[in-house]
């Protein structure tokens, strides 16, 4: 494979490009500007349309217009931006809208910094905005990944008629690596998609096709809103049996576990080598959907030999520690190794971390 | 083997360029891996510009890490900023023109560049981040000095007029580096 020299950010908006994504509506805000910035200069040369909105909230029901006619749409933004566009997101949920977007996240709340974090955790895993909706949530932690988990991202969306997050972080979203790009999806499979959505989407007003000038965010009438959230229930159950994603790296024999994801994951698995070239028999467990969240891994780890468990995040106070500790169930201890405010997570501390609880100083 | 560098200087010195450059020659023209991440923030106006590169033979964990194996300073404020940050034994490359005062550190190799100067006696101080890119890769010798001139040649391509300001300016580094190290 041709190895290209790509930035998080412009590879995430080519891997959506290329995955038949041809709506974008956006809004700037400092880490993932290179997004809409690569948008507007490629999507013209693919027939998509690039609108920068007036506001995040007006470019998310652009999205929400676009794909509402059936063509596979993306918005993005960073923390803050991604608060404004959560109504959005709620009403593309409760619609069973198909759309994708991508959070690079800042650190803190409020404006926060504008530095790497993951401080959005709960907000993009349990509560992306109101109403008790579920997305799958992706997290990558290179820019090889966050290709492919943007270009598989769009099939899951229009599978569940669901908003789909990519959960980014400033590194991410600005670093450079050699990456490989997937395949354009040739015009007839993207019209064979949008195609494929008439049954539902909102395309006209043709008086033969009953449903396809209506869609509905919501139901006046509470035996059908009911209906509504249970029949998306079944949709987020599955994701449990069937999607799973995790990266599993030596848990076999591991006497102290790191659990990290994104950014964090990558930093950590450079670290269980470290420690397991110190001796130190190190495991980690990294989801890749941080929703559906991968808890069986935390089952393969052998108890009886684990002193503890490292949970690593940009983020005070620690958010994806509360997954871990539901996954581990109290078979053993689970610390934390945090940072925040746009401090990148040190590898030396994740070291020191692991040393504290093999040597039982937690 | 894994090397960890920290470019830094005031913004517009093409400090961004100089890392994107290096890395740009491991992705195409090499089997290693390699990150560029560059640090952008409030201190953007006026103040220090700075990217880290890694290269490695192995997977790349953060891509910027704690410690640096090497440093390119153009400027005094990113001396202070970041020669903490240098590994005992490392190497520090020195933009000199623009840098008066001591380094006050004995434990690491330290290559004082009159960069500045150099790029003015060339013919234009935009060749600047071309003249440490030279010094480096003479000095270091971690890629091959044809790959990175490659590199520096098809990112030109547009304004190939420019070319044989910029050849100037990457031999003279080289020569200057190579020299350095003969030493």
């Amino acid at each position: 494979m041709t190895r290209i020299f790509m930035k998080g950010c412009e590879a995430i908006a080519e891997a959506a490009v290329r995955a038949g994504c041809r709506f974008f509506a956006g809004y700037p805000i400092t880490p993932q500007n290179e997004i809409p910035e690569y948008f507007a200069r490629r999507m013209p040369e693919v027939g998509g349309v690039f609108i920068q909105g007036e506001s995040e909230i007006a470019s998310v029901n652009m999205v929400y217009g676009a794909a509402s006619s059936g063509t596979r749409a993306m918005t993005s933004s960073s923390s803050c931006g991604i608060s404004l566009k959560s109504e959005g997101i709620s009403y593309a949920a409760s619609a069973r809208i198909p759309m994708v977007y991508c959070n690079v996240q800042r650190g803190g709340p409020g404006v926060g910094a504008i530095q790497p974090a993951q401080q959005d955790y709960f907000q993009a895993t349990k509560a992306g905005g109101n109403g008790g909706f579920r997305m799958m949530v992706f997290a990558p932690s290179t820019v090889q990944e966050a290709i492919d988990l943007t270009y598989g991202a769009f099939d899951y969306a229009d599978r569940d008629r669901n908003p789909v997050l990519i959960l980014a972080d400033g590194v991410i979203g600005t670093m450079m690596e050699p990456v490989s790009l997937p395949e354009m999806k040739p015009e007839s499979e993207i019209e064979a998609i949008k195609q494929s959505k008439l049954k539902w989407a909102c395309v006209g007003h043709e008086l033969d096709y009953p449903n396809r000038s209506w869609i509905e965010p919501g139901h006046w009438n509470t035996a059908d809103m009911q209906k509504a959230n249970e029949e998306a229930l079944k949709v987020y159950e599955a994701w449990e049996v069937n999607d799973v994603k995790v990266e599993e790296y030596m848990i076999d024999d591991a006497e102290v576990v790191l659990s990290a994801y994104g950014i964090s994951g990558r930093i950590a698995a450079a670290a269980v080598d470290k420690l397991r070239a110190a001796g130190i028999k190190a495991g980690l467990i990294r989801p890749i959907t941080v929703s559906p969240f991968p808890y069986s891994s935390y089952d393969k780890i052998d108890y009886k030999k684990c002193k503890g468990i490292l949970s690593i995040e940009m983020s005070i106070p620690a958010q994806f520690a509360e997954d871990v500790k539901s996954a581990v169930k109290e078979r053993c201890l689970v610390s934390t190794c945090l940072c925040s405010g746009g401090n990148i997570m040190s590898e030396q501390a994740v070291i020191d971390g692991v040393k504290k609880i093999m040597e039982g100083r937690v | 083997m894994e090397t960890n560098l920290c470019v830094a200087g005031f913004g517009g010195q093409g400090i961004m360029t100089l890392g994107k450059f290096l890395a740009d020659t491991v992705c195409h023209r090499t089997e290693k891996n390699v990150t560029f991440f560059p640090s952008y923030g409030a201190e953007q106006r006026g103040g220090t510009a700075n990217c880290y590169v890694v290269i490695s033979d192995g997977k790349i964990g953060a891509p910027l890490g704690e410690v640096m194996d090497e440093l390119i300073i153009m400027n005094e404020p990113s001396l202070k900023k970041f020669l903490k940050t240098l590994k005992s034994g490392g190497t520090l490359f020195l933009n000199n023109s623009l840098i008066n005062c001591e380094v006050e550190r004995e434990d690491i190799t330290l290559i004082e560049i009159p960069a500045t100067q150099m790029a003015l006696e060339i013919g234009n101080i935009k060749v600047l981040n071309i003249v440490m890119l030279g010094v480096y890769i003479g000095y270091t010798g971690i890629l091959s000095e044809e790959a990175v001139w490659k590199t520096i040649e098809e990112n030109l391509s547009r304004k190939a007029s420019l070319l044989p300001l910029n050849k100037k300016a990457y031999e003279a580094g080289l020569a200057y580096g190579r020299e350095r190290r003969g030493k």
